[in-house]
């Protein structure tokens, strides 16, 4: 027998209330993962963005186009390396439920400015060869079953072709991966001029651009000259790094930061104060036990010792289970059809999540842990 | 002070202050406990039984005076140092018993061995020898609350004896049992007392559990009444 197992079996002594207390725990952090995966999701897009990368937007808003001229203009700049122009194309495969991301781009240019996205040379070679080429995410063609060599329509519900058609054939020519795991795969690529040749409206216009500069010291006076070059014309653009236009993506649909740390602090407080008061109860029925420990010679340190025990074991064990489930949750989601995003619960989450289970367990124990060091053995028999 | 008083209490003063009130429980209260002795400590409810035995115990302090055990003085100790002091010289009884219910009879009577430096072997046949002296060996592995009130008691007996204390303190030891238990747990007091010369100090409102020891002493009003009563 040694203090771990007066701990462990303090513990278990009300198995139901135990239960109780762990599963409000497993339940506070299976949350706290889950949102905090889908915070760092959304903040891969800001975190994995390239520096050297800029967006230029029509200034209007981002839904309204760009002339393609445009590109060259760009491409002519002072400290601009590289020109990708992209175009939206409203894509879904079979059900018009379920969208595709899929975009219009120029192969060679986007190879070059997206160097993100992993595949062989030969693939990559295939598609800038082949007009009808497209290139799918790891992810997207495991969704739908793809594999390169399939043939597979896609429609658009924006666009149309020249005949009515709103579908049009690709030839998968690779499937990417992605340089980072939390890189996006979900999406699909494929020729502009493709499109542009068969589209019945919106020609020569591109949706917008990403530019690669030099030096990303450089980046504001490059937004600076596209700005300026198209100052007064018809189609006035906005330029911004891409870890900004992400961002601000983001953002339109509310502080997403705030709301899910809103929750995730609501979460946790509740979980403190139903442990607190649940710690502080069983010890409170214990206070003739901890007094005949006294008695017998247990120090009241070492008691105290025991008691925050408790509670950090409540902590990391209702914590650990609550981490393990969340994995499970984003293991099943990622094995269903549903196009979700791809949630890592990585180290860094697993840290922080065992940080603030100490705490917790620290703080819930703290109080009772307190009484139990002061608990005067005399007091202790006559309060029970 | 004699080789052969194992306890010596001079001058001890005993006094609580309560709302205004000061309230003194003992006055310049002088004992002595010999070593072998079976002292039984009768007296009225608020005659001071308790909290003699509770300084006896060190778990309380007296206002002033001496308490000397063993030729070492009581009274100065550190509350820290009255616990490790506690744990390797007083062995406790109490009226209910007091054992860990989530604990079976051979981990409650292993508990004071947790202060030791014993290693888990020397621990557990510390703990079949004790529970072989109450004659509870074949209920080692029951809980507190499968067992019966005067197996509970025999079962703090052995936690008492375990780590083989100097003295053994008993605060109404039989004052839950019926009088056929009553009588076993004396007995066993008794056996220890004899027969292996352990001193123990017994809180009784019982006449006929005093009977059991060597003498009884009276208080009343935080005084010894009658100075000693052979049995």
């Amino acid at each position: 027998m040694s203090d771990l197992y007066l701990v462990f079996k303090n513990l278990t002594r009300a198995k139901l209330r135990l239960f109780l207390t762990l599963f409000a725990t497993f339940i506070a952090f299976m949350v706290y993962a889950l949102l905090t995966a889908f915070q760092s999701f959304l903040n891969s897009g800001v975190d994995l963005a390239a520096d050297d990368r800029l967006v230029v937007l029509n200034k209007i808003n981002f839904t309204q186009p760009l002339p393609i001229a445009y590109v060259n203009r760009v491409r002519a700049l002072e400290n601009v390396i590289d020109v990708v122009h992209l175009n939206w194309f409203g894509g879904y495969y079979q059900d018009p439920q379920k969208m595709v991301v899929t975009m219009a781009v120029d192969p060679e240019s986007f190879l070059r400015v997206f160097n993100e996205y992993v595949m062989p040379e030969t693939e990559k070679a295939a598609w800038v060869k082949n007009r009808q080429g497209l290139i799918v995410g790891k992810k997207a063609a495991e969704l739908y079953g793809w594999q390169v060599g399939d043939r597979i329509p896609l429609n658009s519900n924006i666009f149309s072709q020249t005949d009515g058609r709103t579908d049009w054939d690709f030839d998968i020519v690779s499937i990417y991966t992605g340089e980072d795991e939390q890189t996006d795969t979900t999406s699909l690529y494929f020729h502009y001029d493709y499109f542009n040749e068969t589209q019945s409206f919106g020609r020569g216009m591109i949706g917008w651009m990403g530019v690669r500069t030099d030096d990303p010291g450089n980046n504001e006076k490059v937004i600076s000259s596209i700005d300026s070059l198209f100052q007064n014309t018809q189609y006035e653009t906005e330029s911004m790094p891409e870890a900004v236009f992400n961002k601000a993506f983001i953002e339109q649909i509310g502080n997403i930061g705030l709301i899910i740390s809103s929750v995730v602090l609501a979460a946790f407080f509740i979980i403190l104060v139903i442990v607190g008061n649940s710690m502080v109860l069983a010890i409170r029925e214990r206070t003739r036990e901890i007094g005949v420990m006294k008695t017998l010679g247990f120090r009241s340190p070492r008691i105290f010792r025991m008691v925050l025990a408790e509670s950090l074991l409540i902590a990391l064990i209702g914590g650990l289970l609550g981490l393990a489930a969340a994995r499970g949750i984003i293991y099943m989601l990622s094995q269903s059809s549903t196009p979700i995003p791809t949630l890592i619960i990585d180290q860094s989450i697993v840290l922080k999540a065992v940080g603030i289970m100490i705490v917790m367990g620290l703080v819930t124990g703290i109080i009772p842990a307190i009484n139990a060091l002061r608990l005067n053995i005399i007091t202790s028999f006559s309060r029970t | 002070m004699s080789d052969d008083v194992l306890y010596k209490l001079t001058n001890v003063t005993k006094s609580f202050v309560k709302g205004k009130e000061k309230i003194t429980v003992f006055d310049n209260l002088n004992m002595e406990i010999e070593r072998g002795d079976f002292l039984a400590i009768m007296g009225p409810s608020g005659s001071g039984k308790t909290t003699l035995l509770n300084m006896l115990g060190g778990v309380d302090q007296p206002t002033s005076g001496e308490v000397t055990f063993d030729g070492g003085r009581v009274d100065t100790l550190s509350e820290g140092q009255l616990a490790g002091w506690r744990a390797n010289n007083i062995g406790f009884i109490f009226q209910f018993y007091n054992l860990m219910p989530m604990l079976n009879a051979a981990r409650n009577v292993e508990l004071p061995l947790l202060l030791t430096k014993l290693k888990s072997k020397e621990r557990k046949r510390n703990v079949a020898a004790a529970l072989e002296l109450v004659s509870l060996a074949d209920r080692a592995g029951h809980k507190p609350g499968e067992m019966s009130g005067g197996q509970q008691q025999r079962v703090a007996i052995a936690r008492a004896l375990v780590s083989d204390p100097k003295l053994l303190l008993c605060d109404e030891p039989t004052g839950d049992l019926d009088r056929e238990t009553a009588d076993e747990i004396l007995g066993i007091l008794q056996l220890l007392n004899t027969k292996f010369n352990k001193t123990i100090v017994m809180v009784t409102h019982d006449p006929r559990a005093a009977e059991f020891a060597k003498r009884t002493l009276h208080l009343d009003k935080g005084e010894f009444v009658e100075k000693e009563l052979v049995t």
